[in-house]
């Protein structure tokens, strides 16, 4: 322990860069796939593409479908969104100040979804959907996102309501504002850093959803209405037979690139967001 | 006061309506369904009173996902909060230690963004890329192994009864620890960097900081983390669905897996239902449990 500051630093550095090439090493390797022919795939899972083939991503875009994968998540991750921000905030908002009968009840409600296994659902829930003849439909599941959304957005934007000061709502209805007014041009404007944080914990829960649509995007041409994780694992087991090997790879880097540009773009935000939404 | 009526009417019955029709009343059917033989196709169904549960507990294929999931619960939360917490005080109180005291290590930042890429992936394309590393021979494992010269220990990993499960595992505890390193980096933020200083002037190591001054602090933290990883463990589905399906026979198969072929593979709506209901009562008896377990006072600084 004579010299202990050039001893750690050097071991923690080890173990922490193993740890970084470890997460990142897969990622890359994904990348750098994306541009191998077939051959070198499969000869050399190790090597650097000979060269850079684009026209790997091109056939997932067209052939593969990844391109309209994305956009049908995209479309309803949005519209989901969306709806969750709105549903949730007003809901929030009147549980968190206004006092009537029921409230408590209301609010048990909406929370205690986040302790249910949505496995427990899944069964129900698809004849629910089935039923409304919403089943293999984008706007099925943008209602069923939404829905299974609104039990963390309410909890967390409840309490973030509650810590807004009540003076200046007060002053503003002395002064003739009415509710829906004081809601939307002086409370929702002063909850924007809450509605940031559970929105991005929201976006990446809709993005990242796998059961809900395997399960509900199922019937007569729903593929056409596939998600970008439902479509990318089917492009696993249908390239697998083909042997598409750099068409899977290209796919993936695809699907995994926009969501990776943008958390390094916000990823302060991101993990503060997550972790407000870890520690409910 | 009719004006607030009306407003508290109108922001709290759409997402009420919303939520009723596609959450509590789901949850309230499985219980019901879960009591009967239906099988989907027509509406009629019988009940069949606590039949399901007897079939459950003869079930050899439930008890043997049941398992993979007890293991699960027993070692994912435990390595990944331990790898977690090491990791993170790496970072924060790992780097140089001078006369000004002791020190995070350089690159924090860095480490922290990269850390959290498998938490912002999507499981599809963890388990898609999974998949591919493990592959027999175009897959990254065992090609690092050849390249190492350790042909020998190259297999087809995912296609091997005694090894698939543990694959599966990995690739869960890989996608969760980075999560945790933030997380507990950032709970550590809020310890005085003095008392780790006081503790190694008394001559105490690394290793006993961690477990007498970094977990008794962080310990709300920590319990959150493992309630959090236990709920992981009981689901485990999409990761097992996409890199093994439960294969290679059932040797990697979870109960969520059980539930899921059960219902929209072999259309016994009502028994998977049981499994469900299963599922609930085991994930809040594990909760409550482990609660009641690890309730300890809390230190105070």
């Amino acid at each position: 322990m004579s010299v202990p500051g050039r001893v750690t630093p050097v071991l923690s550095h080890g173990f922490l860069a193993a740890w970084a090439l470890l997460t990142t090493l897969p990622l890359l390797w994904a990348v750098l796939s994306s541009f191998k022919s077939d051959a070198e795939i499969l000869t050399d899972p190790w090597g650097l593409p000979s060269r850079l083939r684009w026209e790997n991503w091109a056939r997932a875009w067209g052939e593969a479908h990844i391109g309209r994968y994305l956009l049908n998540s995209a479309v309803v991750v949005t519209a989901a969104l969306t709806l969750t921000m709105v549903l949730g905030a007003t809901a929030a908002y009147v549980l968190a100040r206004y006092r009537f009968r029921g409230r408590q009840v209301v609010y048990y409600a909406f929370v205690g979804g986040m302790m249910f296994p949505v496995f427990l659902a899944l069964v129900p829930l698809f004849f629910v959907v089935r039923d409304l003849g919403l089943l293999g439909t984008l706007p099925g599941l943008v209602l069923v996102y939404a829905a299974y959304s609104l039990p963390f957005t309410v909890f967390f934007l409840t309490a973030f309501f509650r810590t807004l000061p009540t003076s200046i709502a007060e002053a503003a209805m002395v002064d003739g504002c009415g509710h829906f007014r004081l809601f939307f041009r002086v409370m929702l404007p002063m909850a924007r850093p809450g509605l940031v944080s559970v929105g991005i914990f929201t976006f990446l829960f809709q993005w990242n959803q796998y059961v809900l649509p395997i399960v509900l995007m199922q019937g007569d041409g729903a593929e056409q209405r596939w998600v970008l994780a439902q479509g990318l694992t089917a492009l696993a087991v249908n390239e697998g037979y083909r042997g598409d090997y750099s068409g899977l790879f290209a796919g993936m880097t695809i699907a995994m690139l926009p969501v990776l540009i943008g958390y390094t773009a916000f990823h302060g935000r991101v993990q503060s967001g997550l972790a407000a939404g870890h520690l409910r | 006061m009719r004006g607030k009526r009306l407003f508290i009417a109108a922001f709290l019955l759409p997402p009420l309506l919303l939520y009723g029709l596609f959450v509590v009343s789901p949850y309230a059917q499985a219980f019901q369904i879960s009591g009967t033989d239906w099988r989907g196709l027509t509406p009629e169904y019988e009940f069949v009173g606590l039949d399901n549960v007897r079939r459950l507990a003869g079930d050899g294929l439930f008890w043997n996902a049941l398992g993979h999931n007890a293991l699960l619960l027993l070692l994912l939360p435990v390595t990944t909060i331990l790898l977690g917490l090491f990791l993170a005080s790496m970072i924060s109180v790992g780097g140089r230690r001078d006369r000004a005291g002791v020190h995070g290590v350089r690159g924090a930042a860095v480490y922290r963004i990269v850390y959290f890429f498998p938490q912002v992936l999507s499981v599809a394309i963890i388990g898609v890329l999974w998949s591919q590393i493990y592959a027999p021979h175009s897959g990254l494992v065992n090609g690092v192994l050849r390249a190492a010269g350790l042909e020998a220990l190259a297999r087809p990993w995912l296609g091997d009864p005694r090894f698939a499960f543990w694959c599966v595992a990995l690739v869960l505890l890989w996608s969760n620890a980075g999560f945790y390193v933030v997380l507990f980096g950032a709970a550590m933020q809020a310890i005085p960097r003095d008392i780790y200083e006081a503790a190694l002037l008394d001559g105490a190591t690394r290793v006993t900081t961690l477990f007498r001054i970094t977990v008794p602090l962080l310990w709300d933290t920590i319990q959150v983390a493992w309630v959090y990883l236990a709920v992981i463990a009981i689901d485990a589905f999409a990761v097992v669905q996409i890199i093994t399906d439960g294969g290679p026979g059932f040797a990697s198969d979870v109960v969520g897996l059980r539930l899921y072929k059960t219902a929209f593979t072999d259309a016994q709506f009502g028994y998977a239902s049981t499994i469900g209901v299963a599922m609930f009562f085991l994930t809040l008896s594990v909760a409550v449990l482990f609660l009641r377990v690890t309730r300890r006072d809390r230190v105070e600084m």
